[in-house]
């Protein structure tokens, strides 16, 4: 079942590729089946039964590396995110690239590349195999990005492989040094993994080694300087791929590959990693501040929301690690919705520099509301999904230390002031010439924006299901490291 | 053996075509002789012979880099069948080839010094002329002088190192220096450890490990591009295969004299190799500079000493052949178009030519050791083999190695996907395109499933 649920969208990929005209109907009716596949098994998941839906084949067997996978809660929600993101990707790119993509087929097959990467990640429960999908969902995105990006791309995505790369080959070091330790004929199993005792230091050592990896593909502060750049100047499908989805790979590496793994390393660098997140939080807030080009404004301002999901996490607590689950998926949300208004803006007027637009509400009055509720989402206004997630965080980081926590809570303040600086620059005040054709939006692209809505709220007002998928596993993983910690 | 006989026999009747007037289906004949010798190499798999008093010793290693060879041959013959179409001496140059293979042959299965010496040279005799080959071209005869004139400087090393571990232990067999070697102390003495080191200094030179790595970019440059795919492919394997035979089984007992010289120059070639790579603008030097640091990693695993490192030197010379062959094979297609071999040349391709664009980035993912790969598996082998013999530091400089060598190799793959209307349409035939789609999907499938190598010896 599982591994239909990893290799549909490969085949799907395979189908688009041939399928010419038709590829972006294909494309969509694919991941439409593989939401409703997910979803399915979802329904069948039962929280308080550990990891399920496992498959398990030998791969190398002379080397210990197997096919091994299986479903948590998280990894249940992180999959459910995945799958309810990439149709709407797809759907978005309908009206908003139109004329810029050639060679659809090509694009929407490498999405759906993506796609089975990203599941892979997701539910890999073998070190080696992990590594495999890791890489894997970088290709398509870099192939995206060179392709279809912007004027700089060349520059630009060569930077972002290359960063991202050399954090993955450090982890890939770690792993073979885990694997090495791993008693009898070795394996990359990832239960092998925790059972190691290592000694203190080496796992000093193979903690940074793995969070150089999640941290850049996060990104973390100081770590983040490939991302504004690639955000900006990727085709918007891309972008949200990147920030969607694939920047959960880095938070999800955290959870199941670093914690759990070496938790005396985190015990002694935790604090390091907390401290460079709250940095991170601050940092990119300030800039997103005088950002005058709106994707560019979003993208510092994921920067500020995924620094305060790391700092949760490493806060090793329930609430913070619960947080971080929700506000993965609500992150993924809010900001596919924000680049998908961006995107909106750039195609209609051409501009994304906040000083030249204005007056959009005075236009298209359907638009500059559903923007504003993404917006009021993205700053955690009760009752959208945003402050769920981030009061969880900062509950759970108050926990490890209230400094911390009132230094990551200026990112709700100043989150408030950019966002709403853009979103009166963008809708408010006199229309002008840019902004006068403006027209509200199409059917189409309510359907985008519908389900993404109607989560904002789902999870805002009643999160308990989304909560109890993830809690058991939180618990136990919490259990293996503090056990780890205290012995 | 019967491979030895049937390569031997195809390059003399190769060689006679020119006087019995059998020119134009020599061909054929070419491929149904490689095909033959390839499948009569699976003769002896799992058996493991000894021929001409141990002088030849065929086991699964030689005879799987003999596989290996052949079949690049195979591709070699297709996707150069325009090779010096104008010059009269084109059946020559064929038998040379073929000659040469049976130095590489005889390289992978040596049992005594000897063999090993008159292996070299078999293989290095037809790679001088046919470096020069090209006879109007300055550069070519250039590259061939330098190629002969250093090739006899690496011959000689080695012959002295023969001589000193000849001197030392009394013994061309291997088997019996390799015990005079475990019984004596000091790594079996003053002469046979001058000897050692004499002789890795001759192969140091003939796998272009750095220093002694500056004959390479100049001789593959030279070279018509036909014959530096086949000298940085088939030479390049056959010449690591015979290195870690002699060092990784006869010298193993006095390791712990010349581990350490290796690991420094393994070091040394990725670093030399990988960055020099990164300034060249001509695709064909940047493919020489390359080879020249996967010699590098290759030497990782001569030092590497345990039961990982057979298969993942034979592993690593699947990959980088496979990927090198396609990488020539497109630059060959391309630069008879553009007439000239940068990388620049490859702008926009990828529009009016798909099927070339993908088999250039699949092999320019599997240089690069990009997973799914086959290029990824074999440097993921070579890192596992060096961790366990910890060789941290090695391994790190190994891995900065491969990033800056996404560098150039992505730079390919950016110009292949540039928005350039002007590019040309590459003209193939269809079973040049075949076997270009076919090497490369091997390159993805040993990258996929990995096992089909990996348990092989």
């Amino acid at each position: 079942m599982l591994s239909v649920l990893i290799f549909f969208p490969f085949v799907a990929a395979l189908a688009t590729l041939i399928a010419k005209e038709n590829a972006k109907r294909v494309a969509l009716g694919a991941t439409v089946i593989e939401f409703a596949l997910s979803v399915w098994m979802a329904m069948q998941f039962n929280p308080q039964g550990g990891t399920q839906f496992m498959v398990d084949y030998w791969w190398v067997p002379s080397l210990g590396i197997s096919f091994k996978v299986g479903m948590d809660g998280i990894s249940m929600l992180l999959v459910l995110l995945t799958t309810f993101l990439v149709p709407i990707i797809i759907l978005s790119s309908f009206s908003i690239l139109k004329s810029k993509i050639s060679n659809l087929p090509l694009f929407y097959s490498l999405i759906l590349f993506m796609q089975m990467a990203l599941v892979g990640v997701f539910v890999a429960l073998d070190g080696f195999l992990f590594y495999i999908f890791w890489e894997l969902a970088l290709i398509p995105i870099y192939l995206i990005c060179l392709m279809w990006g912007g004027k700089d791309r060349i520059r630009i995505t060569i930077k972002f492989f290359i960063y991202t790369l050399v954090g993955s080959l450090f982890m890939l070091v770690g792993l073979i040094y885990l694997y090495l330790q791993t008693p009898g004929t070795h394996t990359f199993d990832i239960q092998a993994f925790y059972n190691l005792h290592l000694s203190a230091s080496e796992q000093g050592i193979l903690f940074w080694a793995f969070f150089l990896a999640f941290a850049i593909k996060m990104p973390v502060f100081p770590f983040h300087t490939w991302q504004p750049d690639t955000y900006t100047d990727a085709p918007t499908p891309g972008t949200m791929l990147l920030s969607g989805i694939m920047l959960k790979m880095g938070i999800y590496g955290v959870i199941r590959w670093l914690l759990p793994v070496v938790p005396m390393g985190v015990n002694e660098w935790g604090t390091t990693a907390i401290v460079l997140s709250v940095i991170g939080v601050v940092y990119a807030s300030c800039i997103a501040l005088v950002q005058k080009d709106f994707k560019r404004l979003i993208a510092y301002s994921s920067i500020a929301h995924v620094g305060l999901i790391s700092a949760g996490i490493f806060s090793l607590n329930l609430q913070g690690m619960q947080g971080g689950m929700i506000q993965m998926l609500s992150h993924g949300i809010n900001v596919v919705g924000m680049f998908f208004i961006a995107d909106i803006i750039m195609s209609r007027t051409n501009t994304r520099n906040l000083n030249e637009l204005g007056g959009i509400r005075n236009v298209a009055p359907t638009f500059a509301t559903y923007f504003v509720i993404i917006l009021l989402a993205s700053v955690a206004l009760p009752l959208t999904n945003g402050f769920i997630g981030e009061f969880l965080l900062i509950n759970g980081l108050y926990q490890y230390n209230a400094w911390m926590a009132a230094v990551a809570g200026l990112t709700i303040i100043l989150g408030a002031v950019y966002m709403l600086v853009a979103y009166k620059k963008i809708t408010l005040g006199e229309k002008n010439k840019l902004t006068e054709t403006f027209t509200d939006l199409t059917s189409h692209e309510k359907i985008v924006m519908i389900p993404l809505v109607i989560m904002i709220f789902a999870i805002g007002i009643y999160p308990k299901p989304f909560l109890d998928i993830a809690e058991p596993s939180v618990q136990n993983l919490l259990n293996i490291i503090h056990g780890t910690i205290l012995k | 053996m019967t491979t030895l006989i049937i390569l031997s026999a195809l390059g003399l009747v190769v060689l006679f075509s020119e006087i019995f007037g059998y020119k134009k289906i020599v061909l054929p004949f070419i491929f149904a002789g490689l095909v033959a010798a390839l499948a009569a190499s699976f003769i002896d798999w799992n058996i493991g012979k000894h021929y001409l008093n141990e002088m030849m010793i065929v086991d699964n290693y030689s005879i799987a880099f003999t596989v290996l060879m052949i079949a690049i041959t195979i591709v070699w013959f297709i996707i150069s069948p325009g090779f010096f179409r104008d010059q009269g001496s084109r059946v020559d140059h064929f038998a040379l080839i073929i000659f040469a293979l049976i130095g590489a042959q005889l390289l992978t299965s040596f049992g005594n010094m000897i063999m090993l010496f008159l292996a070299v040279e078999i293989l290095s005799i037809p790679m001088y002329i046919l470096a020069g080959s090209n006879k109007s071209n300055l550069a070519s005869n250039e590259a061939a002088l330098k190629y002969f004139l250093m090739g006899a400087f690496a011959t000689g090393f080695l012959l002295f190192g023969i001589a000193l571990i000849y001197g030392q232990t009394g013994s061309f067999n291997l088997q019996q220096i390799s015990e005079a070697l475990t019984t004596q102390q000091d790594g079996g003495g003053v002469m046979a450890v001058a000897g050692v080191l004499l002789i890795m200094v001759g192969l140091f030179f003939k796998v272009s490990a750095a220093p002694f790595h500056f004959w390479a970019p100049d001789v593959y440059t030279g070279a018509p591009t036909e014959i530096t795919a086949f000298m940085s492919t088939v030479v390049k394997t056959a010449a690591f295969a015979g290195f870690f035979r002699l060092f990784a089984t006869c010298f193993s007992a006095s390791a712990s004299i010349w581990v350490n010289t290796i690991m420094v120059v393994s070091a040394l070639t990725i670093i030399v190799g990988n960055i020099t790579a990164v300034y060249q603008t001509s695709f064909k030097r940047m493919l020489a500079y390359s080879s020249i640091a996967h010699a590098g990693y290759m030497l990782m695993a001569i030092i590497s000493l345990n039961g990982y490192a057979q298969q993942s030197i034979l592993f690593y010379a699947v990959a980088y052949s496979v990927s090198s062959i396609a990488a020539f094979g497109i630059l060959l297609a391309v630069s008879h178009i553009t007439k000239n071999d940068d990388v620049a040349s490859f702008n926009g391709l990828a529009k009016k030519n798909p099927l070339l664009a993908f088999v250039t980035l699949l092999a320019m993912l599997s240089l690069a050791g990009i997973p799914p790969m086959a290029g990824f598996f074999a440097k993921y082998y070579i890192f596992t083999a060096a961790l366990q013999q910890h060789y941290t530091w090695l391994v790190l400089i190994a891995v900065l190695g491969s990033l800056i060598g996404v560098f150039y190799y992505f730079r390919v793959i950016i110009a292949l996907f540039k928005n350039e209307n002007s590019a040309a349409e590459i003209p193939m035939t269809g079973i040049y395109k075949a076997a270009l789609l076919f090497i490369s999907l091997v390159a993805l499938v040993f990258g996929i499933m990995p096992g089909l190598l990996a348990g092989l010896l």
